[in-house]
């Protein structure tokens, strides 16, 4: 079927870039040691919740957060210098990284599927809550957050944040600093204000977390990981806006400041549904303040 | 260590390999991560094989012989599958064979993230230590499937529950990681001419199979953080007096877990293929119609998780849908099985181990795929849901299919990867002694079944004595097979005799044929062209 023909391949490489350092496109990477600091410091922070859980054991908790993002902080050190580094990073490589980011965000959208399911199979089938007297969702005596108040202003704050995102990039490929600088810093604000109003959201909830019966379950762990999202995603604009102020990016090379913001409206979308779906669709009787 | 830093530099030095520790726990090469992952499934198969001793030891007679009570027996048996499939048949095949041969057949130097790659290895091992752990504190005795209510805080207030679940998280990112960087892999950095029409079936088995594991994996880590949450922190997704549904759980965890069975079986198909054809003489009969095939059985298999579950109180309109979904599946499985027959049609064969293995499989997986038929029809399940009928199903399927796929892919590609052939005499008693070991064991629990003795107890009544002797008299045979392997692969390295390039013939046409036994540490310097 396929045979070997030993005469050099003609990869196309874009001229403005210095050849790579082998005879092929692809960046062969240097023994890292940081992909087994780190699968064993997520291994002690997994079982640190166990036995914080069951044995109120804290420190390997502790132990294994910290392994986790010092081994993050460094591995992506080394992505950084890589990129800088000519030659490593090539176009055909570039395309590979944006697959790789593409497949994360794909599995990602999975995770919450497993969550919207979960708000499904109770909120179209309110016959699934199990001990209910009449099958209506929300379910009987929960009193759900006014649409309009809070989750709209932040539904209007995340598309801003889509907008000024959006902004920074148009700047960033145009070679306007000072642009790129403004949008970002305001899409890192405009996450850390999404953030904080999710937290005086859930401070104000007129339902408890643990032991509120099915409605808070899928509430909670449905934005809440929404949240934590936003948070990943928040911190990774703030890197991108640091490595911008640091001048890391060009206007033809800046897949990390794309990965962010492709990152950032997986995040958006989300919200999105969460708020059409959970929020609004979902509503039953808004709790007054 | 110490030559690890002047070798591990310099872009010119491309066939040293690092320092010991630069290079098999700093790792960024394919070959060695592939290396590390079939070591890592062999050991994890002592302890999978060994449980599954236990099991058939006490259920060779009837009465408690071994086990304290039912919850040990549980502990066994769930210990038993989740060791199995996510620490040996999925890294053996995926990580093992996917990543020492993925890269070379489409002619690519390595994998497109070798970092992730690493990681990907990694984290099953932190996994399996907390599976394995988990043993010691209680252990979870809640099946692989895991569903609550048995797996709730008031049934199994102990840790061994989370230790498992936490387990699953971890070799699950691990699947995520690994399948990202295949599809990356096989999408970019195919060799000049290398068109997807080219590519051949093993990296198809791969893709479909990375795009399950992308797909499917993260919603089993979804309701595992559900199951979590109720555990611990007070949530009610599957308890009832909080308003939830324990068929939810069902649900959330066959969305995984169909998709599942072929993860582990998809590859299996990939290295059959091969192989098949290698000792035929004969290129694959119908290559883009097995290809093809593969992504049928890929698809479909996202739209038939409820056969999982037809007595669990779901509608008949919906058992009337996924039982006509699941049979569907039977057509590319068809097609496959034909087209294996008809590439050994007229073929001038060898019967060496790995092609042996091969027909096993073919023979064997059309077993397990008939009484899989069988069961996909709503009304028989009713009878033999929960039986040893089923056991016996997914047995032919997993224990003697992927198996098979995994000893056939070991011994095609071992002169290959290790550069030292091994003894034909031996691998071919290894597959006498496997085959009907696993026959002995796994046949009569069709009788079992459908006389109706339920799975997952570990006593039954003494009409069921008979079958169950001659079972684990099987499965003592097949624990004897395994030993037999183990040394097989010791006579393989210690008389250390050369495997030639290629040493099959002109059967062998991919890639890793064309370059020397073991391959080089990077294998390809320069792109290969494909005509």
């Amino acid at each position: 079927m396929a045979s070997l023909d030993t005469t050099t391949a003609d990869v196309t490489l874009d001229p403005s870039e210095p050849p790579p350092p082998n005879r092929h496109p692809y960046h062969l990477v240097d023994p890292s040691p940081w992909p087994l600091t780190a699968s064993f410091s997520a291994g002690a922070l997994l079982l640190g919740i166990v036995l914080f859980a069951h044995y109120n054991i804290h420190w390997v908790l502790g132990v294994g957060f910290l392994g986790v993002i010092a081994s993050m902080y460094f591995w992506w050190r080394d992505v950084v210098r890589e990129a800088k580094t000519p030659g490593l990073h090539t176009p055909i490589v570039r395309i590979g990284l944006r697959y790789g980011m593409a497949l994360f965000i794909a599995s990602e959208v999975m995770f919450f599927v497993a969550f919207f399911w979960a708000f499904f199979h109770f909120a179209l089938y309110p016959e699934h809550v199990s001990g209910a007297e009449v099958a209506t969702w929300p379910p009987k005596g929960i009193h759900t957050f006014d649409p309009f108040g809070l989750p709209f202003l932040n539904t209007m704050i995340l598309l801003l944040s889509g907008c000024t995102v959006t902004w920074a990039h148009h700047a960033l490929v145009e070679g306007d600093r000072k642009g790129m600088i403004q949008g970002l810093l305001l899409t890192v604000l405009l996450g850390l204000f999404f953030t904080f109003l999710q937290a005086v959201e859930y401070a104000e909830a007129p339902f408890p977390f643990s032991g509120g019966g099915i409605y808070p379950s899928t509430f909670f762990l449905a934005t809440g990981f929404h949240g934590f999202h936003v948070i990943v995603g928040t911190i990774f604009l703030a890197v991108c806006l640091f490595r911008g102020l640091r001048g890391d990016f060009t206007p033809r090379k800046h897949f990390g400041f794309e990965a962010a913001a492709w990152y950032w409206h997986f995040v958006d979308v989300v919200w999105l549904f969460l708020f059409v779906v959970v929020y609004l669709w979902g509503a039953g009787e808004i709790a007054q303040h | 260590m110490a030559h690890a830093a002047h070798d591990t530099h310099g872009h010119d030095a491309h066939n040293h390999a690092p320092g010991f520790v630069a290079r098999w726990f700093f790792s960024t090469n394919h070959k060695d991560i592939g290396t590390l992952y079939i070591i890592f499934a062999v050991v994890a198969a002592f302890v999978g094989i060994g449980l599954s001793m236990l099991m058939r030891l006490e259920l060779q007679a009837p009465g408690m012989q071994f086990f304290a009570d039912g919850q040990m027996w549980n502990v066994a048996v769930t210990a038993h599958g989740v060791v199995m499939v996510f620490y040996v048949v999925m890294p053996a095949l995926i990580g093992g064979f996917g990543n020492w041969f993925v890269p070379i057949m489409i002619g690519a130097p390595d994998m497109a993230f070798p970092r992730l790659n690493n990681i990907s290895f990694w984290l099953i091992v932190p996994a399996f230590l907390l599976t394995v752990a988990s043993l010691f504190v209680g252990g979870a005795g809640t099946g692989w499937t895991l569903y609550p209510p048995l797996s709730d805080i008031q049934y199994q207030g102990g840790a061994g529950v989370d230790m498992a679940l936490f387990g699953l998280h971890l070799a699950g990112a691990s699947s995520i990681l690994g399948a990202a960087n295949f599809i990356t892999t096989i999408f970019n950095m195919r060799a000049p001419g290398m068109t997807l029409h080219k590519m051949p079936l093993f990296v198809w088995a791969m893709l479909v199979t990375a795009f399950l594991l992308l797909l499917s994996v993260p919603v089993l880590g979804g309701a595992i953080t559900m199951l979590i949450t109720d555990r611990n922190f007070g949530t009610a997704f599957f308890k009832p007096e909080g308003g939830g549904d324990p068929v939810l759980f069902q649900h959330l965890f066959w969305f995984f877990g169909h998709p599942e069975v072929y993860i582990m079986i998809l590859p299996a198909f990939g290295i059959v293929s091969h192989v098949l054809s290698t000792f035929s003489r004969k290129p694959i009969f119908g290559y883009l119609g097995m290809a093809y095939a593969m992504v049928a059985i890929g698809v479909v298999g996202f739209v038939v998780w409820a056969h999982h579950m037809f007595t669990s109180g779901i509608s008949v309109d919906t058992r009337a849908y996924f039982m006509a979904a699941t049979m569907i599946i039977a057509v590319p499985t068809g097609i496959k099985i034909f087209s294996w027959i008809a590439t050994m049609w007229g073929g001038s064969i060898s019967f060496k181990t790995p092609m042996l293995f091969a027909i096993g499989f073919v023979f064997l997986f059309t077993v397990g795929g008939v009484t899989g038929v069988k069961l996909a029809n709503a009304g028989v399940t009713q009878i033999l849901h929960n039986t040893y009928y089923v056991v016996a199903h997914f047995h032919y399927v997993l224990s003697l299919g992927a198996v098979f796929g995994i000893y056939a892919g070991f011994y095609y590609w071992i002169g290959k990867m290790s550069g030292y052939q091994y003894p034909e005499r031996w691998g071919q008693i290894h597959f006498w002694l496997t085959f009907v070991g696993v026959n002995i064991t796994f046949f009569p629990m069709h009788f079992l079944g459908a006389q109706g003795m339920p799975r997952r107890y570990a006593d039954y009544p003494d009409a069921f004595t008979g079958w169950n002797m001659v079972a684990s008299a099987g499965a003592y045979i097949s624990g004897l097979s395994f030993l037999v392997f183990v040394y097989t692969v010791y006579l393989t390295f210690a008389r250390k005799q050369k495997a030639e390039a290629n040493p099959w013939g002109e059967g062998a046409t991919t890639l890793e044929w064309q370059v020397s036994s073991p391959p080089p540490f990077h294998t390809f310097d320069e792109l290969p062209r494909i005509r």
